[in-house]
């Protein structure tokens, strides 16, 4: 069963159309990773998924509700939850105040402090709690975005490029963590360049070209598609 | 609910911190039993305008909104207050009126901020709608000269101004002078005890997130619209209740106390004392107040002056304001002297909430 359904979405920016009628399910509970090119349309996808750009065409389906029409702060409330391709923290907030805002409207109280140690413990932040967001690295801002997105514990979690800055240790560890909230029943969707990581979480990929669903299918089948090495992965690499 | 009045969005915590406070408070209750009545008049009228730098505080410091409008609502209870109190025939009902006329300003920010934050305005135009708003009010009210401008027996009164309103009163009783002091101390440590509890509340993390990055605050799943007119209501009322509480001080209101250079006033309090502390803003702002009282008795042209060169100033020098960094200066040093074990106590600093 679908978690969200994309049907016939086109988004057109004067002149230039970002992406063009595509049709796109995530099934619930699955690890989903969308792959393409630069300017494939990938992270204009993801905005028009989570409300942030209007389509031009097409309608989105989360469950069996069309939030189309819906605002962001709607559809995070129905059980989304973003990470943007850049860092997006609150840089003048300490880190842990950052992670309290996303916690807030979920828990309270003690509840609340122990989920957020607990969070900061798990993204390796918790010896800077007290630091403003804005000094941490790229890699621990990714991180910390990445807390926010679990904070919310949502049924869909968008991650955009998520191990942008991140060195392959840390690169893996995010793999592994994303795939143990995929465990306890997350469903995620994933655009993501390190080829490495999708075959480490990936459960099923689409790729993404001109704004257009290029292939789908597991990675592996993926790999061995001449069409997709040749637009993307290169020849040397679908080997 | 009172550990809210610490927290990550306000300097100042622990015991030596509201020791200070609570000197401060019985000093200012002590001040009418050795001061002349004259004194005490002016330092009422000088508290008058905390609760507008401290709206100003709230909409622009905490939430990111630079309003120019705080004379618009200032003026509009302000007036409120006259037509009412004219027409509910004065005595206890000014209490009444005062009540009304800030929810009147209240209403009206409502209206425009609704306006202006769901047709998403932000940034600069913000303060150029407000200072529009601002501008129209203060120039319709200067031409209601004529005898056809008025609200029940209450006159406009054009450029002259509106007067005849009875000052607060219970019973017989005018609450003027000591009393009228004694009334803004204590709605001053109601404001500010209240304000710093809403700034650390989870409203108040939502408010500061929305100020840092709205896309952000609304990817947690906040209507940060909601917020944003919350702030906007909160602050413009606050700046009625000046208005309420100036008009029932001096029993009259002009288009002067809500024109440019009154509606600029309130920016060079707050950009001077510290826009994102309530606690700099209140102390900066009665300091700025108390001088420019001082120097206008002189030459008002000069307080005007110094004003123009202090806002330059600022934004020169401290642009995070004047108070605000001497605090924070100042309680790094005492966290310093803490560090090295000269003493224990607790200090005030801006810093995260202790788990």
């Amino acid at each position: 069963m679908s978690l969200v359904e994309v049907k016939g979405v086109s988004k057109r920016f004067g002149g230039l159309t970002a992406v063009s009628g595509v049709d796109l399910a995530v099934n619930a509970g699955e690890i989903h990773c969308l792959i393409g090119p630069n300017g494939a349309g990938k992270s204009t996808l993801f905005k028009l998924i989570v409300g942030l750009y209007p389509p031009t065409e097409g309608s989105i389906l989360f469950g069996t509700v069309d939030i189309t029409a819906e605002r962001p702060y709607a559809r995070v409330q129905r059980g989304m939850s973003i990470k943007m391709q850049a860092p997006s923290v609150f840089k003048e907030l300490p880190v842990r105040q950052n992670i309290q805002t996303a916690l807030q409207e979920r828990l309270s109280g003690s509840e609340r402090i122990a989920e957020e140690d607990r969070l900061l413990t798990l993204l390796n932040l918790a010896a800077d709690s007290d630091k403003l967001a804005g000094v941490l690295s790229h890699g621990q801002q990714q991180w910390l975005e990445i807390g926010m997105a679990l904070a919310l514990k949502p049924q869909l979690l968008l991650l955009d490029e998520p191990t942008a800055g991140m060195s392959p240790e840390e690169t893996f560890r995010t793999g592994e963590l994303i795939r143990s909230f995929n465990a306890e029943g997350m469903t995620v969707l994933v655009v993501e360049h390190d080829m490495a990581f999708v075959r480490q979480v990936a459960q099923r990929v689409t790729v993404l070209h001109l704004g257009r669903i290029f292939a789908r299918g597991t990675l592996d089948s993926i790999l061995q598609d001449e069409k997709v090495a040749e637009i993307y992965l290169g020849k040397t690499h679908a080997h | 609910m009172f550990k809210l009045l610490e927290g990550p969005q306000t300097l100042g915590r622990g015991k030596m911190f509201w020791s200070c406070f609570l000197v401060v408070l019985a000093g200012a209750l002590a001040y009418p039993l050795f001061a002349d009545s004259y004194d005490v008049g002016n330092f009422a009228y000088f508290l008058i305008w905390i609760f507008m730098a401290l709206g100003l505080c709230l909409m622009w410091g905490y939430g990111g909104m630079l309003s120019f409008g705080q004379t618009l609502f200032f003026g509009i209870a302000g007036y409120g207050y006259g037509v009412l109190a004219i027409n509910m025939g004065g005595g206890s009902a000014t209490i009444a009126a005062l009540v009304l006329s800030v929810v009147l300003a209240m209403i009206a920010a409502g209206i425009l901020g609704y306006f202006m934050i769901w047709g998403g305005i932000n940034g600069i135009f913000f303060g150029i709608v407000t200072l529009s708003a601002t501008l129209v009010l203060a120039f319709f009210l200067g031409q209601t000269a004529g005898p056809e401008w008025h609200i029940g027996p209450a006159r406009l009164n054009g450029f002259n101004g509106m007067k005849g309103m009875d000052p607060l009163t219970v019973g017989d009783f005018y609450i003027e002078g000591s009393a009228l002091y004694y009334v803004m101390v204590a709605l001053i440590v109601i404001v500010y005890l209240a304000l710093r509890m809403l700034v650390n509340s989870g409203i108040g993390n939502v408010i500061v997130a929305t100020r840092e990055n709205p896309q952000r605050a609304e990817m947690l799943g906040y209507d940060v619209r909601k917020y944003q007119l919350l702030t906007f209501v909160i602050g413009s009322g606050l700046a009625g209740l000046s208005g309420a509480l100036y008009t029932s001080w001096g029993q009259f209101i002009t288009p002067s106390s809500i024109g440019l250079p009154a509606a600029a006033m309130p920016i060079v309090w707050v950009a001077f004392s510290g826009r994102s502390d309530l606690t700099a803003t209140l102390v900066g702002s009665f300091l700025l107040l108390f001088g420019f009282q001082t120097i206008t008795v002189y030459s008002q042209q000069a307080a005007l002056v110094l004003m123009g060169a202090l806002l330059l100033a600022t934004v020169m020098l401290a642009p995070q304001g004047f108070v605000l960094g001497i605090g924070k200066l100042a309680a790094d040093w005492w966290q310093g002297r803490r560090r090295r074990g000269d003493v224990v106590a607790d200090a005030g600093r801006l810093q995260p909430e202790e788990s």
